[in-house]
């Protein structure tokens, strides 16, 4: 069985193409819903133990900011999570709960939890965040070169690109907020694509010595389709994985389990169709490059040499 | 007359040795797990030492089980202020300590921040009041009117010092700022006789009686019962006199309730997720499956106790990166069962392919996990806060997870197979070939 997915290459490219038009389509016209971890502000998430309508609370909250988004949270929607863009001063927000207090009868207790970040602090963590990413790919495109050969680093660095880009796609759709676990879930598509791929370069590498120098095409569809079984039951374990922890976690992780749902599928995806067929693209322009350049210099780096047997 | 290949040849015998080791092998395994997970209450047996289940040791973040959690920064950042900063985490851990609370962790972060958490704390408010309070030192005259404030103050030292008698007497040497000087200078001659206080937060630390009018800048403060009070007043007046204010810029409390319910529902959210992946791979891959699931149970135990003997805090982010860990695990048994079965279905003999399956799954998993852990170490390199964290338990799984996927894994699938009773390729994952 041979899979031929480097003939239909044009037609995965293309694929992966429209997904990310459209995606960057929606990044560019909704944006990223960044939540108070990169823009900074405050959330307030409050027990009010009864069922309550927004306008009630937002009488309350009008006072402090007319601005301020109000959701339910907890099982039985008692919980005014009360989120603002500023960044409220500890008098503000006390002065707030209070008021909350007294309409509402309310102990202490009730202030389930405060999110509070100043602008300055989420800026900056956005950008330190972004730094440790380029370092870090670019550190892989190290190491596969070395271990491997160029092109393969330049394509596997351009699958994460196209993952990160599906991933953002994501939270832009959906608009997914966009806070900590961001970070960490873009980190973990990273880590799992880029290995995904070496799964299936490492099998290229290896058949290489064993097909003909210019059979790049046989050599790239069988070894995918050698890689198959495995990339299929990786990724369904992993799969089984996040998709518990979706079902069964709490909002927040929610929150970080469905884009790695999407990020996992789109991994898998890259590393069977796009990886490959585009290290397969990159080389053979390379070698045609590398004759092209022998070609115009005759004598010089060509030469007759004994036939090996 | 031709040559048959049988390769499901059953000729070995079932080894009664080797079935006992692997059972053996496999209580030990439960019993362990069971301790580790469930905790055992020896108390109840010999009367004292109980083993506490490995869970509860783990330190949780405050994502995971409620908290406070504050950054403060220093409003310049200066020359200086990387010292007065680090003063500042003393008189704030000092402060903490008097609420009571269990681990409080307060450090410094950069040259002009602070950061502090407190996990599992019941009145939230009153540890961001106390946090938030910034020290005020005041020099109040007798009337209780402000004569100057801890700014003003420049040092504040315990020493000895020789009296007029020639006696060594310990005493609290204040230096004061050019204005404090000004300052203290002309209070010193309007209240002489009189008692200029020193208030900390609205509690007198120190109530002298003017005996000079003190113009220089630099004054003492005698009656000092020994050096330790003398140093511990100095330390006082010296951490009142903060030249820096402190704001906080990230504030987060969760409640414990708030905190619980997340720690406890991804604990059974990872516990149905590991179940469901040993179902899957004992479907997939039979006995190697089977003999995975027995890694990944290693790997588990291995991880949860590295996390709680190196006192990891375990975020959520630290969540995602013992599931990319655990992920990779199961992945690296994928790529050398795929391997196994593959030599299997050139008709190799069970043991050659286990042999040879695990050779050739090496440098694909060397270099996929090399490369997932240059990322991780880099992150942990330059990453703060929430990265770290991931960084941390990534590379930790990374490296529990080479040595139970490729070396536990290995042992065993090998003892399983010289039990005898696994001997034919179709509980390898194989399909009986037709010939």
């Amino acid at each position: 069985m041979r899979l031929h997915i480097t003939k239909h290459a044009k037609t995965f490219f293309l694929i992966s193409l429209v997904l990310i038009v459209v995606g960057m389509g929606f990044l560019f016209t909704k944006g990223l819903n960044y939540g108070i971890d990169f823009q900074g502000g405050t959330i307030v998430n409050i027990e009010l133990g009864k069922e309550f309508t927004t306008e009630e609370v937002r009488t309350i909250t009008d006072k402090y900011d007319k601005n301020a988004v109000i959701t339910y949270g907890g099982e039985q929607k008692t919980q005014a999570i009360v989120s603002t863009k500023l960044d409220l001063s500890e008098e503000v927000r006390k002065a707030m709960f209070a008021d909350f207090q007294t309409t509402y009868q309310l102990e202490d207790s009730a202030l389930l939890s405060i999110d509070k970040v100043s602008p300055a602090v989420g800026g900056e963590m956005a950008r330190q965040s972004l730094w440790a990413t380029i370092f870090v790919v670019i550190c892989m495109l190290i190491y596969i070169t070395i271990r491997f050969e160029l092109w393969f680093g330049v394509a596997a660095i351009l699958c994460l690109l196209h993952d990160v880009l599906i991933m953002l796609s994501v939270y832009a759709i959906m608009q997914i907020e966009v806070n900590t676990p961001f970070i960490a879930a873009i980190l973990t598509i990273l880590g799992y694509s880029i290995n995904d791929t070496i799964v299936v370069f490492d099998r290229i590498r290896e058949n290489r010595k064993s097909y003909g120098k210019y059979d790049y095409v046989t050599l790239v569809d069988d070894s995918i389709t050698q890689t198959l079984r495995r990339s299929i039951n990786t990724t369904l374990t992993t799969l089984i994985a996040i998709t518990t922890l979706y079902i069964f976690g709490v909002a927040d992780i929610r929150d970080f389990a469905l884009p790695l749902i999407v990020g996992f599928v789109g991994g898998a995806y890259s590393s069977i169709f796009i990886a490959s067929p585009l290290w397969y693209k990159l080389q053979e322009a390379a070698d045609k490059r590398k004759k092209n350049k022998i070609d115009t210099k005759p004598g010089k780096k060509t030469g007759y040499k004994k036939q090996k047997a | 007359m031709s040559f048959i290949k049988n390769s499901s040849m059953n000729q070995q015998k079932i080894s009664v040795k080797n079935v006992v080791k692997l059972c053996v092998l496999i209580v030990v395994l439960a019993v362990l797990a069971a301790v580790m997970f469930f905790g055992l209450p020896l108390s109840k047996v010999v009367g004292y030492y109980d083993i506490k289940p490995v869970t509860s040791s783990i330190n949780y973040g405050l994502d995971l089980t409620g908290g406070v959690y504050v950054v403060l920064e220093a409003a310049e950042d200066g020359e200086g202020t990387s010292d007065a900063v680090e003063r500042s985490v003393t008189i704030i851990r000092e402060r903490i300590d008097s609420l009571g609370v269990k681990e409080p962790t307060i450090t410094k972060q950069g040259s002009n921040r602070i950061r502090i958490s407190i996990p599992d704390i019941a009145n939230q408010e009153e540890a961001l009041d106390i946090i938030g309070r910034t020290a005020q030192l005041t020099f109040l005259a007798p009337d209780g009117t402000v004569i100057l404030t801890g700014k003003d103050v420049i040092d504040a030292k315990g020493l000895y010092q020789q009296t007029s008698a020639g006696v060594n007497q310990p005493v609290v040497s204040l230096a004061f700022s050019p204005e404090g000087t000004k300052l203290f200078a002309e209070a010193t001659e309007k209240y002489y006789g009189q008692i200029i206080a020193i208030n900390l937060d609205g509690r007198d630390i120190s109530t002298p009686r003017v005996n000079a009018v003190i113009t220089n800048g630099q004054a003492v403060i005698e009656g000092m019962a020994s050096l330790e009070e003398a140093s511990k007043t100095a330390m006082l007046i010296k951490g009142g006199a903060l030249p820096v204010s402190l704001t906080p810029v990230e504030i987060r409390t969760i409640g414990p309730t708030l905190g619980q319910n997340a720690l406890s529902s991804s604990m059974f959210a990872a516990g149905i997720g590991i179940l469901l992946i040993f179902i899957f791979m004992i479907v997939l891959y039979k006995v190697p499956g089977f003999v995975s699931c027995l890694g990944l149970i290693v790997y588990t135990l291995i991880t949860m106790f590295i996390l709680a003997a190196l006192k990891v805090t375990l975020t959520l982010p630290g969540i995602a990166g013992i599931i990319l860990s655990i992920g990779m695990a199961v992945d690296a048994n994928v790529i050398i069962f795929e391997r196994i079965r593959e030599e299997l279905m050139l008709g190799k003999s069970i043991l050659l392919s286990i042999k040879n399956g695990f050779q050739r799954a090496m440098t694909t998993i060397l270099d996929s996990n090399i490369t997932t852990m240059i990322a991780g170490l880099v992150l942990f390199i330059v990453g703060t806060g929430t990265v770290k964290g991931f960084a941390l338990t990534l590379m930790i799984g990374i490296l529990v997870s080479m040595f139970t996927a490729v070396f536990i894994t290995k042992q065993l699938l090998k003892l399983v197979y010289s039990t005898g009773i696994f001997a034919e390729a179709k509980y390898y994952g194989a399909k009986e070939k037709k010939v």
